[in-house]
């Protein structure tokens, strides 16, 4: 089947078995491997990629069900080499470990902050209830969107916890 | 913000950039021409005879390159181990399976689906036995699980060794503490329940064997991709230098890729069958049903003491889960559980653990590895004990710690001698940080209006930084040690013409900012930009022998050598350096790039000493050319980091619900390289183990069926499931390495589960309940809600 759509702000178009995963023509087909696979069940949140604007899990949609959508994933979020805040505030709060829960969790904490951008540390992690991550607890990821957050409203962000001590 | 000190010092990590563009290089993400994909046929049963396997529909579908069976494998013998005590795994099993899960064909395919697809065509007839899944059961050897042999693979019995006399001594005296009259004795089973490690990269390998060049690349999520060499070319009659592993990012690991798993083996099989490159990822419940899990035990923990909380005596006994097959460490869990099986205590400590197997998949090392099982069990009942006589579980602590003043030359009561510690340091500050006494009087005010808020205190004290290899002789035959490696640190350093440095290392880590701490020692030492510098890890092309990335003991041993062979490099170059400056080599010291005479403007460049090292005409006479240096390095022991958990919950008495309020962790791992890092690792090891504590629970029903094969009833933390975590930290560094490290991957999951579990008890204490086995769900709480009531 033929399936095409926007990527990162490039239209693509691709043949396609009926049943390929949106994972799998993003990951194979076009090469964007940033978007991870890590439980096929709708679960964990790894394959979380922006479809119109909405955080969805792209592991269990159909290619054919984003036919003339507008994809963003997280390979698509720098602009002009610049890094998202929330890229940003990844980095510079340790919100990663291994990496491989952090695309989908930009993509989701991306999402949250577009429709708030200023949440509370509980509006925080309800916000990325979706996205599991077995490395770091959590606690340097909600830093890292409250980091995103101020540089998002143009604000200072607070003082890295490392930097008090 | 950037500081480029050894000790302290916060460099952002320099594996992120890649990370979070979705530019980082994970195994699955390696494409190769031609590549084919592999799925598995697995057991549907926990113990069956297969009686057939029909392949032929499958063979016959389009797209499928092979199929294979036992037939096609079993000459290249079982799934090696480094500690092979007990039955070991078959490649593919066509004879009687022993779990759910176990692999009985291998289909190969053009296409990831199309395989799938065929492994479902793969027809394979079953012939149901009895299974064994509860320890008890095991033990008794009323239904074996290997036929003609005992499930008891092993007890290991401690004090370590302690012989038959001198146990019978031990124990005679704890039975005559119990018979005083101001005695107090508190005994409870418990259950250190099994979970599934689960890091969210599922295990994936990729095998290219080039049959012209007669040798193998091998790309896999692998913590030891040394020994993985090592294993593939024992395997398939090469040597390890005709394989060559790179594990690249590898995204979490927590022990359970730790193993070398018959999954690599037999893609690397089919890799040199068909002469392409093959591939295969693991679904969500593979890894459910066929990676390591860890934990598992059952046992009774009993405590003997005075009404004034003088501790006479500590027993542990019990039975620890196998599962079906030995793989690399299984045996070996428990034994450094009997490590730290007196904790931080100087009391008298008998252990006993029966080591069983079931119908169920292997247990390995999972982040802690038996250490966090025996704190849970003493750490439990030494609170347990606090509550039966009235005392602050604090106090009971400290009266009964091993005296800073034993240290240097303190042997803890399991007979092992440990680097340094300051126990009574450590809790005086937990219980600051926490606010203590406010605590228990805010707990005591919401406990007057009704409420059921608890608060719960636990210390450990952990083994880690495994690497003396004479530490390893202990107890079992690590001489047959199948998997060519090597147990020590090591490191090479190699300073550039340019003056930019390159860092080889054998560790294999899996996001613990490798990339970034052996830069900041490096550039420590060399007195060089952290960008200048290039680290590579993960590769046994690239790096020297040694044994990769688990227990903790990437800093304490490899780091230890990264600093060795960069305080060599540095004693070459400040020789070139005194050599181009007419000074004394005394008088040199490295900072900003550069060599400087102390005291003077005189320096030169590491770009101008390179380029004099690697041109030897213009070297002092007698100086050899280059400029690199290898060390290898051989702790005296392990490190014995330790620390004090506070945790505050309040329970919904109505549901069961556990609240957990405040997190407080007051670790030691003795000098700290990189604070920001070092907090990273203790926040993920409490996840870990509130998740243990809360939520997580690898069930088998009594058929042996795995019954929590997924993300949906295999429950993980949320982050709306934890609190900001409150951490701080003492520092005694440790004396058996350079750096005074000691580790910190796998502590905050060894303070942490009995510290929540120890404040939900003492939430419900009012209601007379003193113990809930884990996971403290909702419905087991309220359960044990209406039991006190009833």
């Amino acid at each position: 089947m033929q399936v095409s759509m926007s990527v990162n702000g490039r239209q693509v178009s691709g043949d396609v078995e009926p049943r390929t995963l949106l994972v799998h023509f993003l990951r194979e087909d076009r090469g964007l491997t940033g978007t991870h696979v890590g439980c096929e069940s709708s679960y964990c949140g790894a394959c979380t990629v922006k479809m119109d604007g909405k955080a969805v899990l792209s592991c269990t949609m159909l290619a054919v069900q984003a036919e003339g959508a507008d994809i963003t994933t997280v390979e698509g979020l720098a602009e002009n080499g610049e890094l998202h805040p929330v890229q940003e505030g990844f980095w510079e709060r340790h919100g990663l470990q291994c990496g491989f829960c952090t695309p989908g969790m930009i993509i989701s904490a991306v999402t949250l902050l577009e429709e708030n951008d200023n949440p509370s540390e509980e509006e925080i992690r309800r916000g990325i209830e979706g996205n599991l991550c077995r490395c770091t607890g959590y606690h340097n990821i909600v830093r890292a969107i409250e980091y995103a957050g101020a540089k998002m409203r143009g604000e200072e962000p607070a003082p890295a916890e490392w930097e008090n001590a | 913000m950037s500081s480029t000190s050894v000790l302290g010092g916060v460099v952002r990590r320099r594996e992120d950039p890649a990370l979070i563009q979705g530019r980082g290089r994970y195994t699955d993400d390696v494409k190769l021409a031609g590549t084919a994909h592999v799925a598995f046929v697995r057991s549907p049963y926990a113990h069956a005879q297969v009686s057939s396997v029909d392949t032929s529909a499958a063979a016959a579908m389009e797209g499928v390159l092979a199929v294979y069976t036992a037939a096609d494998t079993d000459h290249l013998g079982p799934l090696i181990a480094q500690v092979p005590v007990g039955a070991l795994r078959p490649l593919l099993n066509s004879g009687t399976v022993k779990h759910v899960g176990e692999a009985v064909a291998m289909v190969v395919a053009e296409d990831p689906y199309v395989a799938k697809d065929a492994a479902d065509a793969v027809d394979v007839d079953y012939e149901p036995l009895p299974a064994v899944v509860d320890l008890k059961q095991s033990l008794s050897d009323e239904v074996p699980v290997h036929e003609g042999a005992s499930n008891t693979l092993i007890s290991w019995v401690g004090p370590f060794g302690a012989d038959e006399a001198a146990l019978a001594e031990l124990q005679e005296g704890i039975e005559a503490a119990k018979q005083r009259d101001d005695a107090v004795v508190v005994s409870q089973e418990m259950i250190n329940q099994r979970l599934i490690p689960v890091p969210i990269e599922p295990r994936s390998v990729m095998a290219d064997y080039q049959a012209g060049y007669d040798r193998f690349d091998i790309y896999s999520s692998t913590q030891i991709p040394s020994a993985l060499a090592g294993a593939i070319g024992k395997y398939f009659g090469m040597s390890m230098n005709q394989v060559t592993v790179k594990a690249m990012e590898v995204g979490g690991g927590f022990g359970c890729k730790l193993n070398v798993y018959n999954d690599e083996v037999l893609v690397a099989f089919a890799s040199r069958q068909l002469g392409c490159p093959v591939k295969w990822t693991e679904t969500r419940r593979e890894a459910a049903n066929s990676t390591i899990q860890g934990r598992g035990w059952v046992a009774t923990a009993t405590v003997t003491g005075t009404e004034d909380g003088e501790i006479l005596g500590f027993e542990l006994e019990g039975i620890a889960d196998m599962g079906a097959y030995s793989q690399n460490f299984t045996v070996a869990i428990p034994f450094l559980g009997l490590f730290v099986g007196s904790g931080q205590y100087s009391f008298p400590t008998y252990w006993k653990m029966d080591c069983v197997t079931t119908h169920t998949m292997t247990t390995d090392a999972y982040r802690g590895a038996g250490r966090p099982e025996a704190a849970y069990y003493l750490e439990r009942i030494v609170d347990m004990y606090a509550r039966r006589i009235g005392m602050d579980p604090a106090e009971v602590r400290r009266k009964n710690y091993i005296s800073a003043d034993d240290f240097p030359g303190a042997v803890s009561p399991m007979g092992f001698p440990m680097d340094t510690g300051d126990y009574a340091t450590n809790l005086d500050a937990a219980l600051e940080t926490a606010g203590w006494s406010d605590l228990l009087a805010e707990r005591d005010a919401a406990r007057a209006e009704g409420r059921y808020v608890g608060v719960g205190l636990a210390t450990y004290v952990e083994v880690c930084g495994f690497g003396p290899s004479g530490l390893v002789d202990l107890g079992f035959s690590w001489a047959e040690y199948q998997m060519p490696s090597a147990f020590n640190g090591s490191s090479l350093v190699r300073v550039h013409p340019d003056g930019s440095a390159t860092v080889s290392i054998g560790t294999g880590p899996s996001g613990q900012g490798h990339q970034t701490t052996w830069a900041q020692i490096v550039g420590d030492g060399l007195g060089l930009d952290v960008e200048r510098i290039r680290v590579i890890h993960g590769d046994t092309e690239e790096a020297p022998p040694s044994i990769g990335t688990f227990g903790s003991r990437s800093a304490a041993v490899d780091g230890a050598a990264c600093y060795e062979a960069t305080g060599k490099v540095r004693a070459k170059a400040a020789r070139i350096a005194a050599h181009l400056l007419e000074a004394s080599e005394e008088d040199i010291e490295f900072a900003d790039g550069a060599a400087q005479v102390v005291g003077t403007d005189s320096s030169v460049s590491w770009g101008e000493i390179a380029a004099c090292a690697y041109q030897p005409h213009r070297l002092p006479e007698g100086l050899e050319g280059g400029l690199e240096a290898h060390a290898i390095f051989s702790p005296g022991n392990a490190t014995w980091p330790f620390g004090t958990h506070i945790a505050v919950v309040e329970v919904d008495p109505d549901t069961g619900d556990v609240d957990l309020l405040r997190y407080i962790g007051m670790d030691d791992c003795g000098n700290v390289i990189s604070p920001m890092i070092v907090d990273g690792q203790i926040h993920g090891g409490i996840a870990q183990g509130i998740g243990q504590a809360m939520f997580e629970d690898a069930v088998y029903g009594a058929d042996g069926n795995l019954l929590s094969g997924s993300l949906v009833d295999y429950i993980l933390p949320t982050a709306a499931d934890l609190p900001s975590f409150e951490l701080d930290r003492t520092v005694t560094p440790s004396d058996i390495n350079p750096l005074g490290v000691k580790g910190i991957g796998e502590a905050g999951t060894i303070g942490s589960a009995h510290t929540v579990v120890n404040a939900v008890v003492d939430a419900l204490e009012p209601l007379g309940v003193t113990h809930i086995d884990m996971p403290l769900r909702p419905r087991r709480v309220w359960q044990a809600i209406q039991d006190a009531r009833a």
